[in-house]
């Protein structure tokens, strides 16, 4: 199978070739709607590339096969959506604890529950604020294009081998089951840390083990504590920020992956009828760029905040924001997609102040 | 004048320290044969294993090889990961009964029926260890437990799975034996076992299982020496030592 370096792909596929072009070569994974077409991808095309699609049992299966591939030095990652990523919270804990590079892709859908299979956003808790248990942090990439899809998919594993963390590509069914013109581009070469903490056979070293269990409280803490430097040095290195039109805006929105794009269409609109509005779009969720919104909505009296959910990164627009301005939101859920309109209608009401 | 070689001593592979372990603890045979087995074979240093939760979680304080410890019933799954990008090294899991036969029954049954190629070291001693003596899927009809005070009765609690009997209907699984640690011959039997479980192992034939019966006086609430009697006189009885499954003849 030939990959043109030009090619009009769904998300799902956009995200499993970059995956590839960037030297993953070990993918475990299990069925769901939204997301199948990328394990279907790689059981297609990790063949030709002599490497690894494994169909897991379950979610929980496929993370540890993760756990286990990632520990033995390779770039490995598993894919699924909501339901399935619920089940890979504990062996997502490991991973971090760990310290073990890797990709997780969630193509959200509607919840909570066995919920739906439409696109949705209520994840970004789970995402970004821990999902699993103890205290630890994963990079949190959010795409609003397919070429955006393809490119955080690349850089996702340099980010992962560069804080050995696991990171994930947080999408929606909407991203990964529209179809866009996408080109494949390598990030530049990265200086990344050696991997000789891995798992290969204690061949003329002394061995490696690869652990999460500490009995001992001090040294539980110092691991805490060291972990979260790492998220500190990720607050400091890896904030991702698109914004647009905040310097003359009125009124700012925020919102993220799909939700953005259809906001900008939005904005376009409201422009056009004068009311100046710009846009925040936070592409990583984790680490959060709360400075960048806190400058852009300090200049403003009204931020409106647009999810597909009832009101999840609204809280952290809230920490961000601090009491400078008022903030709205407008939320659709279960798998229904806000219209341009909707936002538009939601935009004069507020900026009205009126019902 | 006559020199004396030393014919019996630690094997490299066994970290010489004390372990955690109770007195009487089965986890020391064990881990003994299977350090021993590692040196036998000359594959230290391309070997990796799979620790699990239970009572044998810190076994890599004991083994020298590079060792992950795994979440609470996906050595399988782990180990899965690790023989997928390194297919040239050895690879084993050492689980304990709750381990494999309880939450982990879904990674063994598929790491078995898949053929993955790796050796399983799966101790059962029919109770959850490490938190205190809790009635485990292997627990003996009328056995008495923290959960199960009057006995295990099949009403309540069904009955004890036969692991080694239920995963040799699997074409993957190539290799699968039932030994116990309570008398020396039963040793010197277990020690063959997990020798030619490797050995299939390393000759790329597919899965390969050793279930050990080890003794837990603690929690069994029995002296050492009970325990060893209580292995040959209540478990190999529900739980029948042997071979179930061993390829077909080699050369060798």
């Amino acid at each position: 199978m030939k990959v043109a370096e030009r090619a009009l792909l769904t998300g799902n596929e956009a995200i499993a070739e970059a995956a590839i072009q960037a030297g993953c070569r070990h993918f475990f994974g299990y069925p769901i709607t939204p997301q199948s077409e990328i394990p279907e991808y790689m059981s297609r095309r990790m063949p030709d590339v002599g490497g690894v699609y494994l169909q897991a049992e379950s979610e929980v299966a496929a993370i540890n096969m993760v756990f286990g591939a990632a520990g033995a030095g390779a770039r490995a990652m598993t894919s699924s959506s909501s339901p399935g990523i619920s089940l890979m919270q504990e062996g997502i804990s490991y991973l971090a604890a760990a310290e073990l590079p890797c990709l997780i892709v969630n193509m959200m859908r509607g919840g909570p529950g066995l919920g739906g299979i439409q696109p949705s956003q209520s994840d970004y808790f789970q995402a970004t604020k821990g999902g699993g248990h103890g205290d630890y942090r994963l990079l949190v990439l959010a795409p609003s294009t397919v070429q955006e899809a393809a490119d955080l998919t690349m850089l996702s594993f340099d980010l992962a081998d560069r804080y050995r963390n696991p990171v994930m590509v947080l999408g929606d069914g909407y991203i990964g089951q529209m179809m866009e013109p996408v080109r494949f581009v390598k990030p530049g070469a990265a200086e990344l840390p050696s991997k000789d903490w891995a798992i290969t056979g204690a061949e003329g070293r002394p061995r490696n083990v690869i652990r999460t269990l500490s009995l001992d409280p001090e040294s539980l803490e110092a691991h805490n504590l060291h972990l979260h430097r790492k998220y500190e040095d990720m607050r400091k290195n890896e904030l991702r920020v698109e914004m647009i039109g905040t310097d003359d805006a009125e009124i700012i929105i925020a919102a993220f992956g799909i939700v953005a794009r259809i906001v900008k269409t939005a904005i376009r609109v409201l422009r056009e009828k004068g009311i100046r509005v710009g846009l925040v779009r936070p592409i990583t969720l984790f680490p959060f760029p709360y400075e960048a919104l806190s400058e852009a909505a300090g200049r403003v009296e009204n931020v409106l905040v647009v999810e597909m959910n009832m009101g999840q990164m609204v809280e952290d627009v809230k920490l961000g924001v601090c009491g400078r301005s008022e903030v709205h939101f407008y939320g659709r859920a279960g798998g229904m997609v806000p219209s341009y309109e909707e936002i538009v209608r939601e935009v004069e009401r507020i900026h009205g102040g009126g019902e | 004048m006559m020199t004396m070689a030393k014919a019996f001593q630690r094997p490299k592979t066994l970290i010489p320290t004390q372990t955690h372990y109770c007195p009487g603890c089965g986890h020391g045979i064990v881990h003994r044969i299977l350090a021993e087995v590692i040196d036998e074979l000359g594959v230290r240093e391309r070997i990796a294993g799979a620790a699990p939760v239970g009572c044998s979680a810190l076994m890599h304080r004991y083994m020298d090889c590079d060792m992950y410890e795994s979440s609470h019933g996906r050595a399988p799954a782990v180990m899965t990961g690790f023989k997928r990008v390194h297919p040239d090294k050895l690879g084993f899991t050492y689980q304990g009964d709750g381990d494999l036969a309880a939450i982990g029954t879904a990674e063994i049954v598929h790491a078995a029926g898949r053929g993955e190629k790796f050796t399983v070291i799966f101790v059962n001693n029919a109770i959850y260890g490490m938190t205190g003596g809790q009635m485990a899927p292997t627990t003996l009809i009328g056995q008495r437990t923290t959960t199960s005070p009057y006995g295990r009765t099949p009403e309540a609690a069904g009955y004890p799975i036969r692991m080694a009997e239920l995963l040799s209907t699997l074409e993957g699984a190539v290799y699968i034996a039932r030994v116990a640690v309570n008398s020396p011959r039963n040793v010197i039997e277990a020690r063959r076992a997990i020798k030619r479980a490797f050995e299939v192992q390393i000759e790329g034939r597919g899965f390969s299982m050793v279930e050990v019966l080890s003794p837990c006086p603690t929690d069994w609430r029995l002296s050492p020496s009970e325990a060893m009697r209580f292995i040959e006189e209540k478990m190999i009885p529900y739980y029948p030592l042997g071979e179930f499954k061993k390829p077909e003849a080699t050369r060798r």
